[in-house]
Order: structure tokens, then sequence, then C-alpha cells
């Protein structure tokens, strides 16, 4: 077979997270492509975790209704996902804490003949899985020596004891390919800063976006960047401010509740014209909600966050490969165009991993950013064609720099007077009007299949591996907004003519994304929605895609 | 730029009598003073929060982050880590740090970041007419509470001191001399210096007669010792009559967050070196 789907299970704490990530490396490096959904509950011990690891010869960015091997270190592992076996489905088990058919591993007797933790259940149910599937032995020790780095020896020797346990059952066909390396979105969306100039990262701990700060802050012991983790979200954004400030390309990350603290130093950055990038993954609200879950409804938030009118730059990439690209180009066109940002991610793409092509992950060009010349003339928000003042930090010689909350003149000296107001606000709106240009001169929507194609699908975020796929088996066009504002409406509009059907895929209740096109003059006819949490798996999209276009 | 003029061209709108008027001649002599000392102007960033204090940022003419209330100590924590070669001085209202901002303070103290805090505490909101403040004294009656205030107020020499603060002194608006003294010593201080400036405000909360019967400078009084340090913070509490000390509380030689980063800083700059490494480690 040359497409398989393994789901593993177990309680919190069994390593289940790492597990996953080890058999998506097993794909890897024979040749597939792979894509990993990770499913938990907000707890530290206990509770049921699983990861479903996708492996094909094509890019993917999605999971299936049905798996073809569960991998079941609990009994929950079985019972719970008694929907996602096939007839042929192989259970591959602990036959201590699990009672099932297929291959029971007796795990708790080789670990103890191994003198071996319990937490090394995973490599001993890996080992037998590997066997199963055909993969070859020297192929796993090849992917533990690079990826389980702490007791390499014990772990490998567990692994053979499961290995030497199973049979083969379902062989997957080893592929000719290249392997790529293997991240999650977070980890894109870091490099993709990396890349885009980062100087200084600051974020307070939230679901999805959590490891992105881990990520980064191993980043900074090696590479000279500085992470920094305060008492809060205000503290976060008024930090990103004062460094943005004193010249740092600075960015933050959080999830919707610490965005919601971080919206009065948004507008700051707005009214200023301080520019900083803001990393925001969704998940399932209103409120605390499914902190572990994923949800695309902060769009309008996105949009809208922050008192008063100022432009911004929301970007919301689908994949690895434009998490990469366009965190990149957020970040220089924030510098370029003096705004805030948002790369609006969620937990799907942020806990997701992927096969991950750096050759398609090209960073579009962005000119740089406008730098103003040091001397007494100097005053930070000269009105200018653009809108666009240009740029200097503290300390440079002989200029005066002043940033300022309230409405300000040229020299950032507060004001009330109306007519210095209204320049100064419309100031701002051309500043807008050239953030559109520039997002119009970029690749901001991302399109695919041939232009003669009847009926099309638009998407956004992280649904974009869904329902490339969907659209693939259907025929349809495919029209992903990567720029969400500015909205690039002529673009837009140039993808949309014709007379076929358009379905609007949209992981919220009111259909964001739909009212937003709705706004722009772009009507569809009909759209596909999900809110309880979870990620279209890709039969369900395919099905419900078909009935509305039916 | 020596012959830069270090008040600018905005109209001062402070009430006639104002505290703020002593603390920007102070802040006006200590930059001249340190620019003398070699500090050149440029290298100086004040940041301010809202509120009357906050207008500081429009007078001087210096480098300036006009923040949004409560937030200013963020800011100068965050610019002093950027470029630890800045002289930041941060001045806050009372509202601003020990209400709306109170958390921002405590840690900054706690990390030791390399800043000046002034706080222009006059004890009252006064650009939004009248409020009592966290450090107006139990039974105030300001707009919102026009039955008195039914709580005690904080004590901010305490706080800082339990917080982590390295250096701690209390300034008056009507001492200019030895206010002055203060903040060039909390600037010229390495780590956190706090300054809690007892400031009258003429519209809403004119407390000249009670300061100026009370205020004593500390004389005899060893800085390095933090239990004298909190006994002096006690001994009066903002709220029953008891003698205000003024002058230096404590000072501490401790490492500053700045310092502890710039040891930290690791030296690969190439992005793309970097970026292929970790694509590799993770293939």
């Amino acid at each position: 077979m040359k497409e398989i789907s393994v789901l593993i299970g177990g309680k919190a704490g069994d390593g289940i997270n790492i597990a996953g990530m080890v058999v998506a490396h097993l794909f890897n490096r024979i040749g597939y492509r792979v894509y990993m959904y990770f499913d938990y509950p907000s707890l530290i011990k206990g509770g049921h975790n699983f990861a479903i690891i996708r492996a094909a010869e094509g890019k993917i960015g999605s999971h299936r209704e049905k798996v073809d091997f569960i991998l079941a270190l609990n009994q929950d592992s079985v019972e719970f996902h008694k929907d996602l076996a096939k007839a042929d489905t192989v259970v591959v088990y602990d036959n201590d804490r699990v009672r099932s058919e297929g291959i029971g591993v007796p795990i708790a007797d080789i670990l103890k003949e191994e003198g071996a933790p319990p937490v090394m259940g995973n490599s001993c149910i890996i080992g037998a899985f590997a066997r199963a599937a055909g993969i070859e032995w020297a192929v796993l020790e090849e992917v533990f020596k690079k990826q389980v780095r702490k007791a390499l020896e014990q772990n490998l020797k567990v692994a053979r004891r499961g290995f030497d346990t199973a049979a083969e059952k379902k062989k997957i066909v080893p592929l000719m390919h290249d392997t790529f390396p293997v991240i999650s979105g977070n980890e894109a969306i870091g490099l993709g800063l990396i890349h885009g100039g980062l100087d200084t990262y600051v974020a307070y701990p939230m679901t999805p976006t959590s490891n992105l700060l881990h990520f980064l802050a191993a980043v900074a012991e090696e590479h000279e960047i500085a992470v920094f983790h305060p008492e809060n979200e205000i503290g976060v954004m008024l930090m990103a401010l004062g460094s943005a400030y004193a010249g740092k390309k600075t960015a933050v990350g959080t999830s919707g509740g610490g965005f919601c603290l971080m919206t009065e130093g948004f507008s700051m950055a707005g009214m200023s014209e301080i520019p900083v990038v803001v990393v925001l993954g969704q998940r399932t609200g209103p409120s605390t909600g499914l902190p572990t879950y994923t949800a695309q409804s902060d769009l309008h938030f996105a949009i809208h966050a922050g008192q008063g009118e100022f432009p911004r730059l929301v970007v919301a990439p689908g994949d690895a490969e434009q998490a990469f690209s366009w965190s990149s180009a957020a970040l220089r066109l924030a510098w370029r165009c003096q705004v805030p940002a948002i790369i609006l991610g969620d937990k799907t793409l942020c806990e997701g991993i992927y096969s991950f092509d750096q050759a398609e992950a090209i960073s579009p060009g962005i000119s740089p950013p406008f730098e103003g010349i040091p001397g007494p003339g100097y005053t930070r928000y000269r009105i200018t064609e653009n809108g666009i003042s240009p740029l200097l930090s503290p300390p440079a010689k002989d200029a005066v720099i002043k940033v300022n909350s309230y409405a300000h003149d040229e020299a950032g000296i507060t004001t009330e007077k109306a007519d210095l107001v209204a320049a100064m606000t419309e100031k701002r709106e051309r500043k807008g009007n050239f953030l559109q240009q520039e997002v119009n001169a970029l690749p901001s929507v991302h399109l695919e299949g041939t232009a003669g194609n009847r009926n099309t699908l638009i998407c956004w975020g992280s649904t974009l591996g869904v329902c490339r796929e969907v659209a693939g088996n259907l025929g349809l066009r495919l029209v992903q907004p990567i720029v969400l504002e500015p909205l690039p409406v002529e673009a837009l509009h140039r993808a949309l003519e014709g007379p076929g059907k358009v379905v609007v895929v949209e992981e919220n209740v009111y259909g964001q994304l739909e009212l937003l096109l709705a706004r722009n003059g772009i009507r569809v006819h009909g759209h596909v929605r999900r809110y309880d949490g979870r990620p279209f798996p890709l039969e369900e999209l395919e099905a419900r895609v078909r009935e509305v276009l039916a | 730029m020596s012959g830069r003029n270090l008040i600018t061209d905005a109209k001062n709108t402070w009430c006639p009598g104002c505290g703020n008027f002593t603390l920007q001649f102070s802040l006006k002599n200590t930059i001249t003073a340190l620019g003398k000392e070699g500090t050149p102007l440029d290298d100086i960033v004040i940041v301010t929060g809202i509120g009357c204090h906050a207008k500081m940022a429009d007078y001087l003419n210096i480098n300036s982050f006009y923040s949004i209330h409560g937030r200013a100590i963020p800011a100068a924590a965050a610019i002093k880590m950027a470029n630890p070669d800045l002289t930041v001085i941060c001045c806050a209202g009372d509202g601003d740090a020990y209400a709306e901002g109170l958390d921002h303070l405590i840690f900054a103290a706690k990390r030791n970041s390399d800043i000046t805090v002034i706080i222009h505490d006059n004890r009252v909101y006064g650009l939004t007419t009248g409020q009592y403040t966290p450090t107006s004294p139990m039974g105030f009656k300001g707009k919102s509470t026009p039955g008195g205030t039914r709580e005690e107020p904080f004590n901010p020499m305490e706080i800082m001191l339990a917080s982590g603060a390295t250096f701690l002194a209390r300034g008056y608006t009507r001492k200019m001399g030895l206010l002055q003294q203060s903040i060039l010593e909390g600037i010229r201080h390495k780590g956190f210096a706090f300054i809690d400036v007892l400031q009258i405000c003429a519209s809403y909360f004119n407390r000249s007669e009670y300061y100026d019967r009370l205020v004593y400078e500390l004389t005899d009084h060893d800085p390095s010792d933090f239990d004298a340090a909190c006994g002096k913070a006690r001994e009066w509490d903002y709220n029953r009559e008891a003698p205000i000390a003024l002058g230096t509380f404590y000072r501490a030689a401790r490492d500053t967050m700045e310092d502890r980063i710039r040891v930290e800083r690791k030296r690969e700059k190439n992005r793309d070196s970097t970026i292929r490494r970790i694509l590799l480690e993770k293939s």
C-alpha cells in the first residue's frame, strides 16, 4: 500500500505525541510525506491522548476517517475509536492493559526484563508496529538514533523486543522519494520569523502557541535572538512595543484570550505606528472554551481588534510551507509599512506536524523599511505621500524620537488640534492604502486547479490541507485568500469570475470569511462549517461539499 | 547636542502650583548633569504612562515613549533590555503604577531591570478630575467615593522592598534639592531604582501643609541595611499621621536583568545557517 493511517493512543503522560513523531519519521524515512494530528485534553497526566499519523506519496495536510493501524497503550484507544476502524484495521496493543484482537505485545514483561521505565512502552509498541507494517529494522534503528536521544540503547532494545514479538500484517511499500524535515506549524512559523529578521520574541504561555515560545527559546540558546516570558499578555504587548521602538524586530505569540489582553497595546501600535507581529493561534472559544482544540472563530476579532481605526495586516497561512513564507513576509511587511501584523493560525496548524518542503516555502520579496536620516530635523511622524514616516530608533545622532499613544503632531507631541488630528488620521489611512498595494503585488490569494473548473471551494487557514484534497478529488478549483486584511479584493474577484458554484469551508458557526466576502461583493452559493473543536477528516468534508454542490 | 533646549515648544497645561513643575525642573537639571558627565542626550529615553505626570514626555525635548495608562514600566524595561546602553527614565503616576499596572511595577523590581521609575504620587486621579488612588488615605472623599473610601492605602515603599527593588528613595516636590539628588542617584544606580515622589495636586489634593509639617531628611541611616530600610518604610503608612522620611531608604548591588542577558547571549547570527541546522535536525 502507498498510503497509510495510524492511530496511536494512550493516557496523557505516555508520551503519545513523541511516539507519534517517531512513527511519522519512520514513514518519512521510507519516502512518504506525512501529516500528524494530535488530540489531547487539557490535563497533564491521565486522560486519553491520541495522534493520527497519515503518510502518502503526495503532499498532505489532513487525516482520514479510517485508520489502518491502531497502536493501543490503553483500553480507550480501542473503545473510543471504534468508528475509525475498518474490517482490516490491525490493532497492536499492550496486552497487559488492553483487551483486543490483533497483535498483543507483552509490554510490561518486556520492560521488566529490560529494566526499562514505563514510558518506554511506546518504543516497544512502535517496534511491534514497524514489524507489522513491514518496515525494516534498519529504518527503525536509524530513526531512533536521530529522534530518540535519551537512553537510546535501552529504547532500541525495548523496540527490538516489540519488533520480534510481532508479525507482518500489512506491508507499506517503501518509496524512492527524498525525505523532508518533519516540523510543526509552530516551528514553521518560528523559522519564518527568523528568516524575516526576528530579533526578539515575547510571549506568555498559551495553547496552541506555547510550543512556539519553547521552540524559539531553544533557538535563542544558540542563535542571537532574545526570547522573554513576562508577567502577562499586557506586559508582553507593551514590552514588544518598547523593544520595537528600540529597534528590534519583535513578535509576540498567544491565543484569543491572551490577545484580548493585548488589544490595548495593539491599538497603541496603530496610533504610535510601532510595528509588531502577533502570532495568534486560534482555539475553540468563547472564553476558555476548549483550550486544546481548534477553531477559526477569531477572524473578525483579528481584523477589528483595538479601539479606533488603523491599518493592520492579517495573514492566515494554511500549511507549513505557507507558515514559513508568510511569517517571514508578515514581519517584513509590518516593518515596511509600520503597521501591526497578525499571523492567524489555529491549533490544527500550530500543533499539526507536516513534511516541510523548503523548495516550496519561497518567501515573497518585500522592499526594506523606510529609514529616517538622523539629525535635528528628524520627526518621527513626518507627513509623507504614502503615509509612511521614515523610521529611526534611539539613539540617533541629534534626533529626538518621540512616539505617542495620544493623537500627535509630526514631532510626536500630543495635539488636540482638529486639522492636525485629521491630517494624521489621513496619513495613517494612506499608509493602509500603501499596505493594500504591497499586498496586491504579492501572491496573497493561493489558487489551485484550472480556471476552467466549474465549481470552486474557498477556504482559509489550516483547512487548506483537507480542502486541497477534496478539491482534487471532486475536480474543484481551490481559492485560499492568505491575506485577510487588507483583503486582496481584486484578486479574489478575478479568481471567482465565471458561472460555477462557490462553497466556503470554515471552522466557525457564523461564517466569518463568508461575511467578509459578502461585505466585499462576493456572494457564495453554500458553505460547510464545523465548530466542535475538531478538524474535518477528509471523507467527511468531501461528503458534505458534495451535498452542498448537489 | 550640547546646545539643545531641553524643553519643547509644547504648551504647558499643568495647573498653576502643580507639583509636576518641580519634577520637570528636577528632571531637566538631572539630564543636564548627565550630559555634563558625558551621557549623550541622544542616549536618554523617557517613558511615561497616562495622566498629568505623563505630559513630561511632551515637555522634555528628549527621546520619549508616551505609553498608555498603567503601561509605562513594561515598555521602559523592554527598551532597556533591547539596548542596555540607553538610559531609561520612567515616569508614572500613582494610578498608573499602583492601580492599573501594579503587576508590571512588581515584576520590574523582581527582575532588577536597570531603569529608574519615578512615581508622581499625588494620591489622587487629577486628569480624571479627582477620584481616590491606591495611596489616598482612608476616608478620602473623591468623586467615586463621596462618602469616603473604605479601604486603607498601599504603602508602596513596603511593596517595593518586598519585591526586590535595589534602590528605594522618597522625594517631595516642595524639597526640590533633595528630590533632584534622589533622581540623580536613582539614575546612577545600576539596577531597578524606585523613587516615590510625594507631589501635591493643586486642584484636587493639596497636602502641602501636612507634608511640610511631617517630612524630614534621612540622616544616620544605613541604606545597605534592609531591616533598617523596612523600618523607615513602615514609619509612615500613607494613612496615619507620622514622621515622613525623605531621601535614600535602601541601596543594594545585585546583577541586573541586562547583565544576565548579556552573559547568556549566543553569537550565531547567520539566519540561513540557523534555519538549515534546525531543519537538518528534524529530517
